[in-house]
């Protein structure tokens, strides 16, 4: 049985939404490197090896944009914690 | 590393399985979170494997194989061999009285066994029906986005050798 907390904490449904948000980018981002790493493929298994660079890039700054929303919805999730525990 | 530091002081297991339907949502959000990350982290290793591949890739050296004598296949016929390995199995057509063409019998699709169709003069996988030109062995029709691999051949005297795949 789970007690409803959250009705009384703006800061808490804010929150849930700056995740949700951050969510959804990493979605997006998360399909365009799966048509990327396809596309890569694709074109390697073709014996085009010119795109191969240019994917891995694209990629990994896309990981690294990933990787920082991860950090933001961790940095919510703490504050949004913090401010819960204090009221 | 402190903010990769877990957040709260409470135990893990108290967090992961909260009584709080507030809390219980921020726990599936931050863990499908945690679980795109790691995915969108295997698409981006995937990219630099084919990155390493490419980097390190060398040209293959292919033997020199007697795969059929002038004249063994009609005008319009097939024969079909293994070339460069014995699981490599391709198809040589001849299509003019002194042309053959050879090719990879692999569909480049899923890897179905393509025939040659004589009465539309094209390679056809039966599969998912993708069909290839006999000229160049490019993609006429259907899903696959690749030609397929074509065997070079080499008239010498009485045989007909293939010396070499070419993947274009």
């Amino acid at each position: 049985m789970t007690i409803s907390n959250n009705v009384e904490c703006p800061a808490k449904t804010r929150g849930l939404t700056a995740i949700a948000g951050a969510m959804s980018l990493i979605a997006v981002l998360l399909i365009v490197q799966i048509w990327l790493l396809s596309a890569a493929l694709e074109s390697f298994l073709a014996g085009k090896r010119g795109s191969a660079l240019p994917a891995a890039i694209f990629s990994g700054v896309m990981f690294l944009i990933c990787f920082g929303l991860y950090l933001f919805v961790n940095r919510v999730d703490s504050n949004v914690r913090d401010s819960s525990r204090e009221q | 590393m402190k903010w990769l530091r877990r957040s709260s002081i409470e135990p893990l297991w108290k967090e992961e399985f909260s009584v709080r339907t507030g809390d219980e949502r921020y726990v599936t959000r931050r863990q499908l979170t945690k679980f795109l990350v790691l995915t969108s982290f295997g698409m981006f290793v995937g990219n630099l494997w084919i990155l390493l591949r490419s980097a390190f890739y060398k040209t293959r050296t292919y033997p020199q194989q007697t795969v059929a004598r002038q004249g063994e296949i009609p005008v319009g016929g097939v024969k079909l061999f293994s070339y460069p390995g014995e699981e490599d199995h391709c198809i040589i057509v001849r299509t003019a009285e002194n042309e053959h063409v050879g090719y990879s019998q692999k569909c480049t699709h899923l890897s179905c066994a393509v025939y040659y169709s004589r009465e539309s003069d094209r390679l056809e996988c039966p599969c998912h029906k993708g069909f290839f030109s006999v000229a160049d062995g490019s993609v006429l029709q259907g899903p696959p986005s690749r030609p397929l691999p074509r065997i070079v051949l080499e008239n010498r005297g009485d045989e007909i050798v293939a010396v070499a795949v070419k993947v274009s």
